[in-house]
């Protein structure tokens, strides 16, 4: 049976091979005819539960969809260990659309504007090219609780800081892909688009493209997961999320940005003098205490590591400081190896707990000395009231404050960013 | 043709390629994506249209989800800071159309609990939306015409005319000319950005 299947596979994929590459008198809508009509049936997957692996049936740690929209999951970084987030448990964000089921026999990326040499690619042809594999972390550029309907009342760290994810991508290096087809003269900015039903497309500067980003078909040690963008994902590490498109099938070499609707819009800083602050990529180093925190429970007196993650788009992270009495004093944390760039680390730091109300806070400075801010920090410096973060209707990206998390006499842990 | 071509570009790739992997595309090929326009106009296809027409289209095949002028739901509401007066570009409202709709009704994304997985999209890589070029440029011009305010009923918006359309905004961008980014350069970002008040 999989040996028919594995033919009758190979034979579409000459076939719709043989039309994509012959093309001449073939119209789009003959392309889209003959494309990839695979039957939900021809699931190749082994039935052999033993032969892949399962979590055992104790372990519950899930995503958490949001509500109503089903394209935002949030990762459960409260049971998060070490930096690597599981794919099953990677966090998801598509704007209003769900991952393509696409055969890979059929996918190609079209490489294509300011280009010596447009280039057409199957992926067995990428996966032919030199591979590297590096850990980074992918970050929404609205990963905070502050612009959302719910602000009020978030408790969890899933639920504050739950649309970041790190894991090893394994693929190509965009530069290599952009060499291979010849830039022009005068090119300076890609656009990258994705298969997904609004293809949602970003612009990004020739100089980052160029650096470090990459065409990632491997995620922890296996090929992409659908909502990853199975087969092929753009990432650009330390920018935005939304500058990585999933189901990568097209990059434009231009000129300059193409102004896509989220960077001339969704993705623009509104400022009080009626100015439009725009394309502003990196995120901004940030952290926040994964455990103990919001709605877990203290077990006892005593020891207690605090530990989470720390990330920047600026680069690596050079310190986390941690605080347990509300900010009035602050210690260096550990930093767990590997400490890489736009990659999260994992920071801990003993502490005894004497039964008292504490307020456990984490602070993160980054290779360029970046600091992350309080809330009160960043209220005063935009001129605005606390009132301000809870009632307003901008979508305010790039928040990166310091995340206050309360533990109380009866050992609850609380979020306490409206007290703090 | 096809083999014409192929030949050019293979003895091209003989200079300058290092794997000689992937075939060059033909014309079909790269019309069989969404191709991005440029805010100069590059990549805009042939077609017009005017916004008189683009009311009919809108009515027959947007109206549906979108409301009666487009304000009632969604992306195009008015006081967000994606409303389109805000908007810098028109060829961005022709892109966003261009590209986002869907083939079919069924296919319109739900609210809810759907499986992740879209088992309708199956071969993203040549699949199109379901207007066509002119389709869009009378959309993008009903939309200019009734909600942003800076063309007339009968204005004719093609490839040249889109994008000469000055919008309004545009002016309040910062940095106005966004084409020369550098890593670092906004450093602290937040503390240097502040919110519409």
């Amino acid at each position: 049976m999989k040996q028919i299947l594995k033919q009758s596979g190979r034979r579409r994929f000459l076939k719709d091979g043989a039309i994509v590459a012959g093309l001449a008198a073939a119209g789009a809508g003959a392309i889209r005819s003959a494309s990839g009509q695979t039957p939900a049936s021809d699931d190749l997957r082994p039935k052999d539960t033993r032969a892949y692996g399962e979590r055992s049936r104790f372990e519950t740690t899930a995503r958490l969809p949001d509500s109503p929209s089903a394209y935002l999951l949030r990762a459960p970084l409260q049971d998060s260990m070490g930096i690597i987030t599981a794919s099953s448990l990677y966090m998801m964000r598509a704007h209003g659309h769900r991952a393509p089921d696409i055969d890979p026999r059929q996918h190609r990326l079209l490489i294509h504007g300011m280009v010596d040499r447009p280039l057409i690619f199957t992926m067995d042809e990428i996966k032919r090219f030199p591979s590297v594999s590096r850990i980074h972390f992918l970050a929404c550029a609205g990963n905070s609780y502050l612009n959302e309907d719910d602000r009020k009342n978030a408790k969890t760290v899933q639920q504050t800081h739950g649309k970041t994810s790190c894991a090893e991508w394994t693929g190509v290096l965009l530069s290599v892909l952009l060499k291979e087809a010849g830039l022009q003269k005068g090119a300076n900015w890609i656009v990258a688009e994705g298969s997904e039903w609004a293809k949602w497309a970003r612009s990004t500067p020739l100089v980052k493209a160029m650096d470090d980003a990459m065409v990632a078909y491997g995620q922890n040690g296996e090929a992409l997961r659908p909502e990853q963008g199975y087969p092929l994902r753009l990432i650009v590490p330390g920018f935005e999320g939304g500058f990585s498109p999933k189901w990568l099938r097209r990059i434009q070499v231009g000129s300059g940005p193409f102004m896509t609707r989220p960077e001339s819009s969704r993705y623009v800083n509104h400022r009080p003098d009626g100015r439009e602050q725009w394309f502003n990529p990196e995120l901004e180093p940030n952290s926040v205490i994964t455990r103990p925190s919001g709605g877990q429970q203290m077990h006892g007196r005593g020891f207690v590591e605090i530990t989470g993650l720390a990330w920047s788009g600026g680069g690596a992270v050079r310190r986390v400081e941690v605080s347990t009495d509300a900010g009035k004093t602050w210690k260096d944390a550990q930093l767990q190896d590997p400490i890489l760039r736009f990659a999260h680390t994992r920071f801990r730091f003993p502490w005894s707990w004497n039964g008292e109300e504490a307020v456990l806070l984490s602070r993160c400075t980054d290779e360029r000395g970046e600091v992350q801010p309080s809330l009160a920090e960043l209220t005063q410096l935009w001129g605005v009231n606390r009132e301000y973060w809870l009632s307003t209707n901008n979508a305010i990206q790039h928040i990166n404050v310091i995340q206050p998390w309360k533990v109380t006499r009866e050992g609850s842990v609380q979020n306490a960013i409206w007290e703090s | 043709m096809a083999l014409a071509l192929n030949a050019a570009c293979v003895a091209a790739l003989a200079q300058t390629n290092t794997y000689n992997l992937g075939h060059p595309p033909s014309d079909e090929e790269i019309r069989a994506m969404d191709v991005s326009p440029s805010p100069d106009g590059k990549g805009l296809p042939p077609g017009s249209g005017t916004a008189k027409q683009g009311a009919q289209i809108f009515a027959q095949k947007c109206a549906r989800c979108h409301g009666t002028t487009g304000a009632e739901t969604g992306l195009m509401r008015e006081k967000t800071p994606e409303a389109l007066k805000f908007r810098p570009y028109a060829t961005t409202i022709w892109d966003s159309i261009n590209r986002t709709m869907p083939p079919s009704v069924e296919d319109i994304p739900q609210k809810g609990a759907l499986p992740l997985l879209d088992k309708n999209n199956v071969a993203g890589a040549a699949r199109r939306g379901p207007l066509t070029a002119d389709e869009v440029y009378a959309l993008t011009a009903f939309l200019l015409y009734t909600r942003v305010g800076v063309i007339k009923e009968n204005d004719v918006i093609d490839a040249q005319s889109l994008p000469k359309i000055q919008m309004p905004n545009r002016k309040n961008f910062v940095p106005l000319d966004p084409t020369e980014w550098k890593p670092g350069q906004n450093p602290g970002g937040l503390r240097h950005i502040q919110p519409r008040k």
